[in-house]
């Protein structure tokens, strides 16, 4: 079997997210490309748990799941404030502060 | 082969302050249940205030400690006791801020019921009410507990912990203000999408390193920094994720677009916090990466931090003068002062660490107290932050802004003031490393900033106050007592600062 498909894959997820936080403007998704980039960084923990033969990727993995949830919690009571206040979860609509 | 987990030796001792911290805010999570609403407000400042204390003390007590506990995760050393008890002062600081009634007219500058609408019916009976929330005093609390965690990690995980621990609070916090909320509401989904986003990048970088490593302890890191046969493209694109997490924190360009943004929305006791606490948990991480993990691939990280110290300081500086906002201004200000430190950091010697801690304690002083100034200025909307409202302020109370000026004198390192000692301590660092063309480039910096503090200055004293412009508050003990103790703090630094620069030199040396 060969490791590199998966971190190419989870160098693939990474960047996606990273092109979905850049790109996409609704907060929600936003916040979701946030969470593909936390996964692939699960990915890539636990396929180097198997090429480096150490557990510590996995027990990771787990502590990124937790942290991750723990994030959502605060990150869509922030997203339904804002969304509830203005009708919209745009990102370009929050534009107040600038200059 | 087996896989293992072997069960580690657990020392309690050594991490007294954070669990002294990490206990007062579960204490005050059932404060929130137990105490009834109209007592609660004392009771909590009263944990907090015992919480703080006890973890100072604590610190005094370790001195001199250097060990690694909790199997290598957790250093106890110099730099992290020293920070440890700096945020325990600050973040003391920061909480009696939080605690300020006599300024706004409802009271506190936190809003009572954050689920309420802005620009509704009960908004604007709200506003009017005395109701107050406590619910900050909690969140406050595990926020500085994770800051103070987040230097004393020895393990990248437990890093990326601490640095969502210490995010997680401070992004409602930013939410909370309870005059102009949609600016405050748009802060805090600001940071939120942002800190979020950098710490993504922050744990990729984490993963690279465990596979090129096989580890993610600081000392097998600079262990397998030495072996020959790694694999060094997962390195270098690991260290660079694992510094833009970092150097988001800290606030550096091209990483600082939050900073302004949300240091003007929050409330101005929660930017106090977050401009003193989070800048000087987050040094202290990238000293302990920079200085332990990568100490021996310094030609991997140093070129490409001259050039981030560099852009800091040039368009913190440059982007400062343009302001007309006090809190916008100051915020510019910090991103300029981040390049400072950037300097010492990257001296990546005994005498740009020891600088590094000594401006980092001077720096949250100073600007702790001038945003606690800041909340002093109102007019009938709340805090008059606009630039021109701070006209002719200089005749209205020369005491306010006398106050404010010395402060102003203090950021831009006027000399007998801690700001001087602090800029002499980390360029002299930095010129020793080697790093000359960075000296240069901050002193050009340093005279850029000294414009426009001085433009504040003029404008206090020299101008002519608008008809219809804001009022001085008088603040109760709690906000006096911090602008006194931080002015104090920048003056004797100033005149005096030969027992801490000891202290600091003391402190710096990182056990791995």
């Amino acid at each position: 079997m060969n490791e590199s498909y998966y971190l190419l894959l989870a160098a693939l997820l990474f960047t996606i997210g990273g092109l979905g936080v850049l790109l996409r403007r609704n907060a929600i998704l936003v916040f979701m490309s946030v969470e593909l980039m936390l996964n692939s960084v699960n990915l890539t923990l636990v396929t180097f748990s198997r090429t480096t033969g150490t557990l510590d990727g996995q027990v990771m993995a787990f502590f990124v799941m937790v942290v991750a949830a723990a994030e959502v919690v605060v990150g869509l009571a922030i997203i339904m404030s804002i969304f509830r206040s203005r009708r919209s979860a745009s990102v370009d609509d929050a534009n107040l502060l600038k200059y | 082969m087996p896989l293992e987990i072997t069960s580690p030796d657990l020392a309690y001792a050594p991490i007294a302050p954070l669990l002294i911290v990490f206990g007062a805010a579960l204490v005050s999570v059932l404060v929130e249940a137990f105490v009834s609403a109209r007592r609660r407000r004392e009771v909590q400042i009263v944990v907090c205030a015992l919480g703080l204390i006890g973890a100072l003390v604590a610190v005094v007590l370790l001195a001199g400690t250097e060990e690694l506990v909790f199997a290598k995760a957790i250093a106890v050393d110099g730099p992290t006791l020293f920070l440890q008890g700096t945020l325990a002062v600050l973040g003391l600081a920061g909480v009696l801020l939080l605690s300020e009634r006599s300024l706004d007219s409802s009271g506190g500058a936190v809003v009572a019921r954050a689920q309420v609408l802005p620009g509704s019916r009960e908004d604007v009976a709200l506003a009017e009410a005395t109701e107050i929330q406590t619910e900050v005093y909690p969140l406050a609390l595990f926020s500085l507990g994770g800051m103070m965690l987040f230097p004393a990690s020895n393990n990248l995980i437990l890093m990326f912990i601490a640095l969502e621990v210490l995010s997680l609070p401070l992004y409602l916090m930013a939410g909370l203000a309870r005059r102009r909320r949609l600016l405050s509401q748009e802060a805090a989904v600001k940071y939120f999408l942002l800190g979020a986003f950098a710490s993504a990048f922050f744990l990729y970088g984490v993963a690279l390193l465990y596979g090129y490593a096989g580890s993610v302890d600081l000392g097998d890191v600079l262990a397998a920094t030495g072996r020959a046969q790694s694999n060094e493209g997962l390195l270098f694109v690991g260290l660079a994720m694992l510094v833009v997490g970092l150097l988001f924190k800290v606030g550096a360009v091209p990483f600082q677009a939050w900073t302004p943004d949300v240091y003007q929305g929050a409330p101005t006791p929660v930017t106090a916090l977050m401009a003193a606490c989070t800048k000087i948990a987050a040094f202290g991480a990238l000293l302990r990466v920079l200085y332990v993990g990568f100490g021996r691939a310094e030609w991997d990280w140093r070129p490409m931090m001259w050039g981030i110290a560099i852009l800091t300081m040039i368009v913190g500086a440059v982007l400062a003068v343009t302001q007309t906002d006090v809190k916008r201004m100051l915020a510019y200000s910090s991103v300029a002062h981040t390049g400072f430190i950037l300097v010492g950091v990257i001296a990546l010697n005994p005498d740009g660490l020891s600088g590094t801690l000594f401006y980092l304690l001077a720096y949250g002083f100073t600007t702790l107290a001038s945003f606690a100034v800041v909340t002093l200025v109102r007019d009938s909307s709340g805090e008059a932050t606009h630039l021109s409202q701070w006209a002719g302020l200089g005749r209205k109370s020369p005491l306010v802004a006398a106050t404010f000026a010395l402060l102003l004198a203090a950021l831009a390192g006027i000399p007998l003031t801690s700001g001087f000692t602090a800029k002499f301590a980390v360029f002299t660092a930095g010129y020793e490393g080697g790093a000359v063309p960075l000296v240069i480039v901050g002193v050009i910096a340093s005279a850029i900033t000294a414009f426009f503090y001085a433009r504040v200055v003029v404008l206090m004293f020299f101008s002519e106050a608008p008809p219809d412009g804001p009022t001085v508050s008088v603040p109760s003990a709690y906000t006096a007592g911090v602008i006194g103790v931080g002015l104090a703090v920048s003056l004797v630094l100033g005149i005096a600062p030969q027992p801490v620069l000891d202290l600091a030199a003391d402190a710096s040396r990182f056990v791995y």
